[in-house]
Parts: structure tokens; C-alpha cells; sequence
């Protein structure tokens, strides 16, 4: 009988610990994902891995290719990696991206096609007008049809291409410098040193 | 100079409420009343400071003062007075400034409204809120300051993210802020209770008011946020079971779960150490609320201002607070001593199968929100959970307990018999299935599912009137102008529960339209052409554009004929496009006309080339009762809220106290009314 009080007792002490065990899980689990993890907002592509999309896209300016499956890998007389930018007018954080994709096209002598996407033909044209035009090919996509191809998800996105035209890596959102120290720049390094 | 003052009150407040969470807590353990009743002033010095800081950011919103960076963040010179008024909270720091601002008033009303608590539960109830103010004012002035100033002040504003500057999502924040932080001071109660050792009918009785009124804000704050996703966002949903829509429907789950088991307490002295922990579990989850949002550990459409160092410092308070608190329940529940026993076929049954469902649904909601990140940390997948998860769990849960809730009310405490109850339900089970009968004649051919939505509704609206019913006529002796009577002179609180269940009943109907009957055209037409949806032709007869204060608008105007109508019976609806001239965005305003049935919603979307536009156009059957259906739960908490029973003092209990009284227990039993 006495037994049976004792381990009633003991039931509820453990019952009464239990919400404290659990939470103490709880904040271990966001602990660690606040410190360690991944960012969340790195969306991954289910493009990784695969060659470029198979769609083309006309050309946006008159002097100027726009670009499809064939303009990568080997068979384009291209051993570089490749960045493609996606990119409109009425895009704020393109315009503030801008600059580092500019300077990255011509300090590391790597091509950037530019993805001219859900835009008006003239105010993309007034827009590289006014900031400059970094970009080797630029592919007009004014229905975002080829934009869900690519799998684009916000505006501005870039890709890193291999040179044997593999989607490598896939960034969403403006490149800021650290963006361009820590993900873009190790990446190319890489994929020119095989 | 305001905004430095601001700042001044915000740091001064630190120091009010440290002063709070001190001295009443110790004078309460040594039983000195003096040192008790600080807590009433600092709870109201510490309200009026935050009150000044809150005007003073109002006042640099107001006046545009883009000398404070929170101001130029947030807020444009453009923008109208009332989106200027609502950037306030529209914004980490300024958020975080109303959430303490809504903290201290409730400590505030607790000192002016508590006077016939015992002087130590005061005392303790005041310094435990304190605590928890001191934990968030820390946080404020240490890493979110919303008074930092820039120098030199830029010229103009960032503005308000567009889909924030809208009527209905100004009022949301503050609405869910007095539901989530009028739980704290539940919160504060139970842990008062516990450090007391002593939980009885009386506590049951004082925190009910809070509660009810914490529930009634937090509903509200709901179907505000739920009205403007569906018609902001353009796509004609209204819950999309995102990580913080979750944060705010979880702690409504256990409050509701709260209110009821309090019953339980109050009227049968039983269930204690239960209704004690969903209190604790209830401003837990408004805290983790506030963490998944603030730290950037989940995405979401509400996420703003995520930034690791806040997490960090949101993820040490979190662990103070409701570890501390849990830790505080481990230790003293166990010897809350269980009073009344009672059948499983009973009042307090049907309680407890109440909150074993509410609570077993928040559990799910909960599972199905943080299983992304537990999974990635086990295995490095990255999944979102999505409405098919939560559709898939949720409804089984919540059906089975609206059956059991239009039965539970005719059910007597202690024991029942099951057989006479359910005899008196008759009605109302012919009733439901009349009315399913009906409506599966009337949507012949769609989801067969939305019958049950249906049935489910009916029954409850079936067994509500029934409850009247024999509450005024419990036999046929009474007479009509006798029933008449005591119809008129039911109790408030009665009336809070009738209307409280009857707005479920509606709700339920309304979301089973929305989710389950909505016809979708989404089409590319030009100018003149005409969709068919349902009963109705729209036709899309002009495309302009159309300056607003910020944004430049194209409007799309349809005009919408029922079918079989001459052109007298149509009418003009306009949806727009804003494009907001700070930063570009472009935010849908759907054009929605409603009637008692049904609304008809338009969206204009964007050009598809050759001169046409493309539309969604949506015929959606009951989804005006959603909005209808919470307020009359809204109402029924105000009702109950009401009643002149919570104002008067609890009846006293001659038994001694569960434990031995802790040393400074002037007075273990309640007073009596004022």
C-alpha cells in the first residue's frame, strides 16, 4: 500500500517535470539552429546538379544576343563558368546589386547573361542606359515564361553555371559584398581549378 | 529632443520595473504589507513612462523625423496619418515598445482593478509581470533602440513595406499584442499561485477576467490578421498556416483550452495543476511566438527583422522565463492536492475532453511548425510543412470536438447520464441533418467533404438554441410569458457562452465555404470580354490609371451581372494594382462585394500582352460568416466579461490551504466584494 502512494508520488513529480524536460529540448534544438545553422532563406533549386533549362530567350537589345541551352558548355567553345543574372527594371534590390555584378563581370573577367525578366523592352533598355550594361548576353523574357524554368523565386537571383553547363549553385536575393567573398568567389575558384 | 526623452522614459521604466520585480516579491515571502504594496506604484509609474516613450515615438512617425532611423526605416513623408500612426509598430523596435507599453498596462489595471486580491498574490502576480518586463525592456534598450538617431537625416523615409499600409493590418498588431500579453499576466498569476503554493476557487475566479479578455483581443487579432490575407493578398485565401500565423492560433488554442478547465477550478476545485500549467503553456507559446519571428530561425512571410544576436538574446529570455516557470511548476505541482472527483460521463468530463482536444491541436500546430527545423537538425533535409499537414491533422481533431460541444453544455457536474441528454438533442440532430440534406442538393457534384463542415456547423447552431431553450423552459409547466422571463434575465455569462459557441458554428460554415465551394475563373481577357463564374457574368469593361497619396494605381473595373438579369441588376467592382513609388512594390487590392451568402472577389493581375489582362475571379459561398462567426465569439468573451458574477468576491472556502501557508499569507481566503 505504502508502496503504491510512494510510486504515485514519485509519477507526479516525474509528471510535473516533464514540461521542463520538453522545453529544455525545445531551446537546445533552437539553440543550435539559431548558432549553427543554415540560413533559412537559402531556398534550394532543384536545379543543382542539372544542365541549364532547356528554353531560349530572345534577344533584348539589337546588338546584343539573348541566349539558350546551346550559348553553355563545352559545345559553346566555353570553358568558364558562366553567372546568369535575372534582373528587371522595377526591381529595387537589382538596382543596388548592380554595381557588384558589374564589377565582378569585369575584375574577374567572368561572362554574365543577363535574364531580362517580367520587364518592359524600354525601360530595361534605360535602365542599362543608366547604370551600365556588365552583361555578355541578354535573354528578354517579358511573360516569365522563362523565368519558371529557371525556377525563379525573387528578384534578383543569380546562377553560377559550370563550364560543362551545370547548374552549380544558386543564389536568391542581391549579391552584397559578403555574398560575393563567401559563396560567389570560392565557387569560381573551384570550378576554374579543375 | 522628444525622442531623447523617450529614451529616457524607456530607461527609466528598466529601473521602475526592476524595482517592481524586487521588493513586493520579498516583501510578500516576509509577510510585510509595506513593501507589498509597492508594486502598485511602480506598476503605475512603470505604465505612465512607457506610455510617454510609446507618444514619443508617435511623435517622430507623426511629424516625420527622419533624424530617428526607426523613422526613416519605416515611414515616408507621403504617407497617410494613419499608416504614419500604425509604422509605429509596424517595425521590430517599435513593436517591441508596444509589446512592453501592453505589459505595463495590464500590470497597471491589476494594481488599480485587483483590490479585493489577497495583498501577497498581488504583490507576487505584480512582481512576476515586472519580471518579465524587465526581461524585454533589456533586450530594448541593450539591442533594439527605437530612438537611435542618424546623422546627417536623410531627406525622406523608406516606407512602410505597401502590403503593411492598409486599415485592417494597423489595428491587427495591437488587437493580438493585448490578446498575447494579457496572457502574461495569467502567466504571472499562475506562477504567483505556485511560488504560494495554494490554488483554489478564488485564484480560479480572479484570473478568469484576464483571460476572457486576453481570449476575446487575441480572437479579434486573428480574424483581423485572417480578413486582411484574404483580402490583401490577392489569392482569396485566409489561412495559410504560415510559422506565425501559427505562433498567435496556438496560444488561443490553450487559452480557449484555459478557459475552460477554470470553470473546472472555480466550480469544483479541481484540475489545478492542469489549469496552472496551460497558463504557464499559454504565454509560453506567445513568447516562442515572438522568438520564431524576431530570430530568423524560420521563414515566413511575417518575418522581419531577423538578426542572429536579437535571437540569441529573445532565446536567453525565453529560457529564463518559461524555463524558470516550468521549473517553478515541477517543483510545487505536485503537491497541489486534486479536489472533487467526478465521472468521465459529466460537466468536468466534457471539460476535460475539451482541452485534451484543444490542447492535443495545439500540440499539432506546434509538431507541424517546428518539424522543418527539428528535422534539418537530425538529418540536414530541408521540408516545409505545409496546409496539407495541418488540414490532414487538424480536422480530425476539431470535428470530434464539436460534436462533443453540443453536448457537453447539457451535461451536469459530478455524473450524467448520457441517455436524456442526448433525447433532449434530438431536435437539433434532425435540425443538422436537414440542413446537410439540403445543402447537398444545393452543391450537388463538389466536395462531398464540405457536407461535414456543414453538418458539424448546423449541429452547434442546433444545440446552442436548444441550450437557451431549456434554460428558460426546462419543463413544459413553465410558461411562455414565465420562459419570456427568465429568456430576458439569463445571465450575462450564459449569453458569453451561447454567443462564443453559436460564432464557432458560424465560423466553421463560413471556412467550409471558403476552403471547400469557392468556383475559380483565373483567365487572360481584353477589355469587353466577359468570364462566367458560378451564378454571375463578370465583365471587365475599363482598365485606367489611378493616383493614390503614395502609389500609382490600375484599376480594373468590372461590371457583374447575375445571370439571367437584365443590366438594371449589375454592379461595378474595382480591383487595383498599387505600384508604391518609394521602392516599387506592387500590392493587389481585391475588389469584394459581400452579401449575407456569398462574396464575389475580383483581382486584377498583370498584363499578358496584346491588350489583355489577366483576372481571378472567385465566387466564394459563406465566407462573409467567418468574419460574422468571430465576432460573435469576440462578443461572447465581452459578454461573459461582463457578467456581474467575476466583480464580486468568490464564495469563502473554510477548508485550510493545500500546503502550509507561505510566511507572509495575511489573508489565504478571499475578500469579500467591495
Amino acid at each position: 500500500m505504502s508502496q503504491d502512494v510512494s510510486r504515485a508520488k514519485r509519477n507526479r513529480i516525474l509528471l510535473g517535470l516533464l514540461p521542463l524536460l520538453i522545453f529544455s529540448a525545445l531551446v537546445g534544438a533552437m539553440g543550435y539552429q539559431l548558432l549553427f545553422g543554415k540560413d533559412p532563406s537559402l531556398i534550394p533549386s532543384a536545379l543543382i546538379g542539372e544542365p541549364v533549362p532547356k528554353v531560349e530567350l530572345e534577344a533584348l537589345k539589337q546588338d546584343k544576343p539573348g541566349f539558350g541551352p546551346a550559348d553553355f558548355g563545352p559545345n559553346a567553345g566555353n570553358d568558364q563558368p558562366i553567372l546568369v543574372n535575372v534582373f528587371a527594371s522595377w526591381c529595387v534590390p537589382c538596382r543596388a546589386e548592380h554595381p557588384i555584378i558589374s564589377a565582378l563581370a569585369r575584375e574577374e573577367n567572368i561572362p554574365v547573361y543577363g535574364l531580362n525578366s517580367k520587364d518592359k523592352r524600354e525601360a530595361a533598355l534605360e535602365w542599362l542606359n543608366e547604370l551600365g550594361d556588365p552583361y555578355t548576353r541578354i535573354g528578354y523574357d517579358p511573360t516569365g515564361r522563362a523565368g519558371i524554368e529557371w525556377g525563379v523565386y525573387g528578384y534578383p537571383e543569380t546562377f553560377l553555371i559550370s563550364p560543362k553547363g551545370e547548374v552549380v549553385y544558386k543564389y536568391v536575393g542581391p549579391i552584397s559584398p559578403r555574398v560575393l567573398k563567401e559563396e560567389f568567389l570560392p565557387r569560381i575558384e573551384a570550378l576554374r581549378a579543375k | 529632443m522628444i525622442a531623447e526623452l523617450g529614451h529616457y522614459a524607456l530607461t527609466l521604466a528598466l529601473a521602475v520595473a526592476l524595482v517592481q520585480a524586487m521588493i513586493p516579491m520579498i516583501g510578500a515571502a516576509r509577510g510585510d504589507i509595506q513593501w507589498m504594496c509597492v508594486a502598485i506604484p511602480t506598476a503605475l509609474v512603470q505604465f505612465g513612462l512607457l506610455i510617454f516613450a510609446f507618444l514619443a515615438l508617435m511623435h517622430a512617425y507623426v511629424t516625420s523625423d527622419f533624424s530617428v532611423v526607426n523613422v526613416v526605416e519605416n515611414s515616408h513623408s507621403l504617407k497617410p496619418m494613419l499608416y504614419k500612426v500604425a509604422g509605429v509598430w509596424g517595425n521590430h523596435e517599435g513593436s517591441l515598445l508596444l509589446w512592453v507599453s501592453v505589459m505595463a498596462l495590464f500590470g497597471a489595471l491589476v494594481a488599480v482593478f485587483g483590490r479585493n486580491l489577497p495583498p501577497a498574490l498581488k504583490a507576487r502576480t505584480l512582481s512576476v509581470q515586472a519580471m518579465i518586463t524587465v526581461g524585454f525592456l533589456l533586450f530594448m534598450v541593450l539591442t533594439s533602440n527605437p530612438f537611435e538617431r542618424v546623422f546627417p537625416a536623410p531627406l525622406e523615409g523608406n516606407d512602410l513595406n505597401p502590403l503593411l499600409q492598409d486599415p485592417g493590418l494597423a489595428f491587427h498588431p495591437p488587437m493580438l499584442y493585448v490578446g498575447y500579453v494579457g496572457l502574461s499576466i495569467v502567466f504571472s498569476f499562475a506562477c504567483a499561485a505556485l511560488i504560494e503554493g495554494k490554488v483554489d476557487a478564488a485564484w480560479a475566479r480572479w484570473v478568469r477576467p484576464w483571460t476572457l479578455l486576453a481570449w476575446s483581443f487575441l480572437t479579434a487579432g486573428i480574424a483581423l490578421g485572417s480578413w486582411w490575407a484574404y483580402y490583401e493578398l490577392g489569392w482569396g485565401g485566409f489561412w495559410f498556416w504560415d510559422p506565425v500565423e501559427n505562433a498567435s492560433f496556438m496560444p488561443w488554442l490553450v487559452a480557449t483550452a484555459m478557459l475552460h478547465s477554470a470553470i473546472v477550478v472555480e466550480k469544483r476545485d479541481t484540475l489545478k495543476s492542469w489549469t496552472i500549467l496551460l497558463a504557464i503553456i499559454g504565454f509560453s507559446l506567445s513568447l516562442i511566438g515572438t522568438f520564431l519571428v524576431r530570430s530568423g530561425v524560420l521563414t515566413s512571410v511575417h518575418a522581419f527583422a531577423s538578426d542572429p544576436e536579437r535571437g540569441v538574446f529573445i532565446l536567453m529570455l525565453l529560457a529564463v522565463a518559461i524555463g524558470g516557470s516550468f521549473a517553478l511548476y515541477a517543483w510545487r505541482a505536485p503537491s497541489l492536492s486534486g479536489g472533487g472527483l467526478f465521472r468521465p460521463i459529466s460537466r468536468e468530463g466534457a471539460l476535460v475532453l475539451n482541452n485534451l482536444l484543444l490542447t492535443t491541436a495545439a500540440a499539432t500546430v506546434l509538431l507541424g511548425t517546428l518539424y522543418p527545423l527539428l528535422l534539418e537538425l537530425l538529418t540536414n533535409d530541408k521540408i516545409s510543412v505545409g496546409p496539407p499537414f495541418f488540414n490532414a491533422t487538424f480536422v480530425p481533431i476539431m470535428v470530434p470536438l464539436f460534436v462533443a460541444l453540443g453536448i457537453g453544455p447539457f451535461l451536469p457536474w459530478k455524473r450524467a447520464d448520457l441517455t436524456p441528454v442526448l433525447r433532449l438533442l434530438i431536435t437539433a440532430f434532425v435540425f443538422a441533418v436537414a440542413v446537410t440534406i439540403l445543402a447537398g442538393i444545393l452543391i450537388w457534384g463538389q466536395q462531398a467533404y464540405a457536407l461535414l463542415g456543414i453538418a458539424v456547423a448546423a449541429w452547434l447552431v442546433g444545440s446552442v438554441v436548444t441550450e437557451i431553450y431549456r434554460k428558460i423552459r426546462p419543463t413544459r409547466s413553465v410558461g411562455f410569458g414565465q420562459a419570456f422571463r427568465r429568456f430576458v434575465n439569463l445571465p450575462r455569462a450564459a449569453w458569453g457562452m451561447s454567443a462564443a459557441h453559436f460564432g464557432i458554428a458560424i465560423v466553421v460554415a463560413g471556412a467550409t465555404g471558403a476552403s471547400l465551394l469557392t468556383t475559380e475563373k483565373i483567365e487572360a481577357i481584353s477589355i469587353g470580354q466577359t468570364v462566367e463564374v458560378a451564378q454571375f457574368d463578370f465583365t471587365l469593361t475599363g482598365v485606367t490609371k489611378v493616383p493614390g497619396p503614395n502609389y500609382m494605381a490600375t484599376r480594373g473595373e468590372f461590371t457583374v451581372t447575375p445571370r439571367g438579369e437584365g443590366p438594371d441588376k449589375s454592379f461595378t467592382l474595382n480591383a487595383e494594382n498599387r505600384q508604391f513609388v518609394s521602392n516599387g512594390q506592387v500590392t493587389t487590392e481585391a475588389a469584394i462585394r459581400s452579401s449575407s451568402w456569398y462574396d464575389l472577389y475580383a483581382v486584377l493581375g498583370d498584363p499578358a500582352g496584346q491588350g489583355r489582362y489577366t483576372v481571378r475571379l472567385y465566387f466564394k459561398p459563406l465566407v462573409p460568416w467567418m468574419w460574422t462567426g468571430a465576432l460573435f465569439m469576440v462578443l461572447g468573451g465581452l459578454l461573459s466579461l461582463s457578467d456581474r458574477r467575476l466583480r464580486v468576491g468568490a464564495p469563502k472556502r473554510s477548508a485550510a490551504p493545500a500546503l502550509p501557508s507561505a510566511p507572509g499569507n495575511p489573508s489565504p481566503t478571499a475578500h469579500p466584494a467591495e
